[in-house]
């Protein structure tokens, strides 16, 4: 349980206006896109049509003697630069070399005075390649006869996020393999009242960022600075120092706003290439990527899950058991990290005493995966939560009833290792069933679910800020979170303004400057308001803690004399705002005084995860029987956020999460055929539209202070996207009695299916 | 070739190239960075400008084509004196953006719709915005605000 519950809170729990509004709703709001450094020129980018072949040669004299070319860039001419990276396996070389794993992967860059003349020259260049077997599934990767798509052997990496080693590179098209067990899966089984089994397929998605991904580099003789798209600009450094072998002083990466992320920003993308051409045409060189190429850079890892789960007599879970083959693509990315985290997260939010998840990622022939809002979750909790809704039809319990018998209770130590669930599911399961109408009569054709999603969250705690407080009594953050959308800019002035007893809106965020603010792990996993959170809440008190003892000797008293007050000091009947201390103590109208904090893994933030990142959701959703067409008719998030320091960024997170999922639910997949990604381009891809809005949206918090974060805050933003494709072919079967096991499920899908039942 | 059109309701001069499409003029000739480019294919609206008040796509619509017109840009909606729009105040208190990459397009796609429409339902709101894609907000918050500002249009013409 947190160590403080303060309720009377001033600034933090109210829905204050986002700090980034007026700029964002003028225009003013400045992306990477929109940025230009004197002198720079703009790189395009040659693709691979292969999915798996050798590069024989490349001649690019011809795209270099076109007017305007800067320079041409391939694998070939990168001698005195390491070029592969990647944080957990260094398997990405920024431009292929020797051979392509993928089509649409990068094969060499034109550097030229603009982008047009950049895209002209790229089909001068002259590429002869000798095609390659290739892989497109876990399964084909997996057969005895499979090419091998890595044949050089790797190190993990430091920065991997998990403590296991990496699979890759032992000979195998593994990416990563990870195992959980305990109890006695095989006796549970035996003796279990009601069992039910499944495959499930969840598809390969994309993120779609509007704004696509976006750097400019600018690397001289000893140093190398980069304007970039990156959610995590601290990891990008780190990988970026190693291509160049520099110190890690002499890499700086600036992220001012991203045009949303939802993890696809996460880790290092385009950066290294730019750099890279930037090293070469030494001058500023941006690469703005189309939609169509971000397509062909990121998406989600699609996961083909057998499952089993069991009951006793008594309706209570007895085990479960699960097969993962994922499907990572060319390069691993943050994959290992997916397959950790998506091991794990079959066994929430119950409490299960037998339990045995397998599960591999294997490196194929198609867009590398990686990072994905709700990290490895959603993936299997489509199974997960399938199941439990099967296994209540099963034994003719209400599902609802079934999983407010098994849910994980608050305190339990549920998963083996882990910190005790820190979340009150009964309470958000009672709040999103009352929200959908539970145990209402449902209209024919109509269907109405709950689920539930835990995960531990992949906040690793690394977190340090500077709080600076000046002359006037106005703060400014130094933060390494990047403002993605999710409201960072808002939350951490709300924190401070809190502590410190300053207005709300004198306090100013810079951010995300690797040169200027300080060490960030990353802006993912919904870490930011619980370590960032914390880490600014530590710093102001730091800070206070400076001006009393500051006070002390301008009042020329002892510091136990002194009390904090709020916004300043008082010492009998002497009054002293911060201002006033900063002043008397300068002698001066000017000067500062810097708070700060380090958060590492230790004390509350010793055991992890750091919490457990917890949602129900509910829906109601009716099924064209002639077209196989579902609607949303409701739908209720319930965000068990511990204290929400704004609710209303709160709610927008759950929403826009659960509108995700909806998307994953009902139509988004990105299609291969053969070797090509069919669907690569937003025509073709199915995203949710105004016109896919719910009829009736209910949007809750729960808000039980019982975090590791500030005032008890815990992490949100990727919980209601999880279990939202249980949800929708959860409601199919109840609607129109047809278990689908495959995610979107789309309007052929699902009349299919009912075809298939009828006859 | 020489352009000239009139721009958040300013005369507007200058060479571009025939293949010049608004987006590109707007951005890198003007550097008027309001209005963003994501797919490039009239599909998402986060380019919405208008053009005798009527919504366009500025990622493809050709920027010859604006000659001698109207244009009106997000950076046309705030007053001389700050005041917002009240559209834009509507995003705001409503929480209608998140990344707010595709603001400025919704905010101009809507702008159109409610000078057509001042009082438009629900259904005409999802209708006309279905132009638009966010990728954020789910939105719920974008529709409340539309209506926002429906309401806050029709009080201040009473006044």
């Amino acid at each position: 349980m947190s160590a403080e519950k303060k309720t009377d809170f001033q600034v933090v729990n109210h829905s204050l206006p986002r700090r980034d509004g007026r700029v964002k709703v003028t225009g003013k709001a400045q992306y990477v896109a929109d940025l230009k450094l004197i002198g720079m020129a703009y790189a395009k980018v040659l693709r691979s049509p292969y999915a798996h072949a050798k590069i024989l040669s490349i001649d690019k004299s011809r795209a270099e003697a076109h007017p305007g070319v800067h320079c041409v860039v391939t694998g070939f001419d990168l001698d005195g630069i390491n070029p592969y990276y990647g944080h957990a396996v260094k398997d990405h070389p920024l431009l292929a070399i020797d051979k392509v794993r993928y089509a649409g992967e990068s094969v060499a860059a034109v550097v030229a005075v603009d982008e047009r003349t950049a895209f002209e020259a790229l089909e001068l260049i002259e590429v002869k390649y000798e095609e390659l077997k290739a892989i497109f599934t876990p399964q084909e990767a997996a057969a005895k006869d499979a090419p091998l798509l890595h044949q050089r052997q790797f190190e993990a990496g430091a920065l991997r996020g998990f403590e296991g080693d990496v699979t890759a590179g032992k000979g195998s098209n593994i990416c990563q393999s990870h195992k959980i067990q305990w109890g006695d899966v095989d006796k549970a089984f035996k003796e279990a009242a009601a069992v039910i089994e499944g495959e499930y397929y969840f598809p390969m998605t994309y993120a779609y960022a509007m704004e696509p991904y976006v750097a400019i580099a600018d690397v001289n003789y000893q140093e190398v600075t980069i304007y970039s798209s990156a959610q995590h600009p601290f990891m990008v450094r780190h990988d970026l120092k190693s291509v160049f072998n520099l110190p890690v002083s002499s890499v700086r990466l600036i992220v001012p706003f991203v045009g949303g992320g939802y993890g696809s920003k996460s880790y290092t993308k385009i950066e290294p290439l730019v750099a890279a051409c930037s090293w070469k045409a030494k001058r500023p060189v941006k690469l703005q990527l189309t939609v169509e190429e971000a397509m062909l850079t990121t998406r989600s890892d699609d996961a083909y899950t057998w499952m089993r789960t069991a009951v006793d007599a008594n309706g209570k879970i007895i085990a479960r058991q699960a097969k993962i083959m994922m499907n990572t693509g060319a390069y691993a990315e943050n994959s290992p990290l997916v397959v950790e985290k998506s091991t794990n997260r079959c066994v929430g939010p119950y409490a299960i005493a037998n339990v045995l998840i397998e599960n591999s990622s294997y490196y194929t022939n198609t867009v590398p995966a990686s990072s994905y809002r709700g990290f490895g979750c959603a993936q299997v909790t489509l199974p997960g939560e399938s199941q439990i809704d099967e296994l209540a039809a099963k034994i003719g319990k209400d599902p609802y009833e079934f999983r407010l018998a098994n849910a994980a209770k608050p305190g339990e130590e549920f998963f083996p290792g882990m910190r005790p669930f820190d979340g009150t599911l009964k309470e958000d399961l009672e709040t999103a069933a009352k929200a959908v109408g539970w145990g209402k009569p449902l209209e024919k054709n109509h269907g109405r679910t709950v689920a539930v999603s835990g995960s531990d969250a992949g906040a690793y705690p690394l977190t340090s800020t500077a709080i600076r407080v000046h002359a006037d009594g106005s703060v400014t953050i130094m933060t390494g979170s990047t403002e993605l959308g999710q409201g960072s800019h808002t939350v951490l002035p709300q924190i401070a303004a809190e502590e410190l007893g300053v207005p709300f809106e004198k306090v100013r965020v810079v951010s995300s400057d690797t040169a200027i603010t300080p060490y960030d792990r990353s802006t993912g996993a919904s870490r930011t308001t619980t370590l960032m959170g914390s880490a600014v809440l530590e710093a102001s008190r730091d800070a206070i803690q400076q001006m009393v003892v500051m006070a002390a000797d301008v009042l020329k008293v002892k510091p136990e004399q002194i009390q904090a007050v709020r916004g300043g000091v008082r010492c009998g009947e002497a009054q002293l705002s911060w201002s006033e201390v900063i002043c008397k103590f300068y002698a001066l109208p000017d000067g500062e005084v810097i708070g700060r904090a380090y958060i590492r893994k230790s004390g509350k933030f010793s055991a992890l995860p750091v919490f457990w990142e917890a949602a129900a959701t509910g829906c109601e959703i009716s099924v064209d029987e002639e077209t196989g067409k579902i609607s949303m008719e409701k739908l209720a998030t319930v965000g068990d956020v511990g204290l929400a320091i704004n609710p209303a960024l709160a709610e927008g997170q759950d929403i826009g999460a659960a509108t995700m999922g909806m998307g994953i639910g009902l139509f988004e997949e990105l299609i291969y055929e053969g070797s090509q990604l069919v669907n690569g381009s937003i025509l073709d891809y199915r995203l949710p539209r105004f016109s896919d809005l719910p009829k009736q949206v209910e949007l809750h918090l729960v808000q039980n202070q019982d975090g590791v974060g500030p005032y008890g805050a815990k992490g949100g933003g990727e919980a209601s996207l999880n279990s939202m494709a249980a949800n929708i072919a959860n409601a199919v079967d109840q609607a129109v009695g047809v278990r689908i096991r495959q995610a979107p499920l789309t309007p052929e899908r699902v009349w299919r299916a009912l075809k298939e039942k009828k006859a | 070739m020489k352009l000239s059109f009139r721009l958040n309701g300013k005369a507007i001069a200058l060479e571009c190239e025939p293949a010049d499409t608004l987006a590109e003029v707007l951005r890198n000739t003007l550097n008027l960075n309001g209005t963003k480019v994501s797919c490039e294919v009239q599909v998402c609206g986060a380019c919405t400008v208008l053009v005798e008040g009527v919504p366009v796509s500025a990622c493809t619509y050709l920027a010859y084509e604006a000659r001698d017109k109207n244009v009106t840009t997000i950076e046309g909606l705030e007053k001389s004196d700050g005041t917002l729009h009240p559209l834009q105040q509507a995003f705001i208190d409503e929480f209608a953006f998140q990344c707010g990459y595709c603001t400025p397009g919704m905010i101009m796609s809507a702008k159109a719709l409610l000078d057509e429409n001042p009082k438009p339902t629900r259904d005409e709101i999802i209708h006309h915005m279905d132009g638009n894609i966010c990728r954020c907000t789910g939105y719920v918050p974008i529709v409340a605000a539309i209506e926002r500002a429906a309401e806050a249009i029709a009080k201040e013409s009473k006044k």
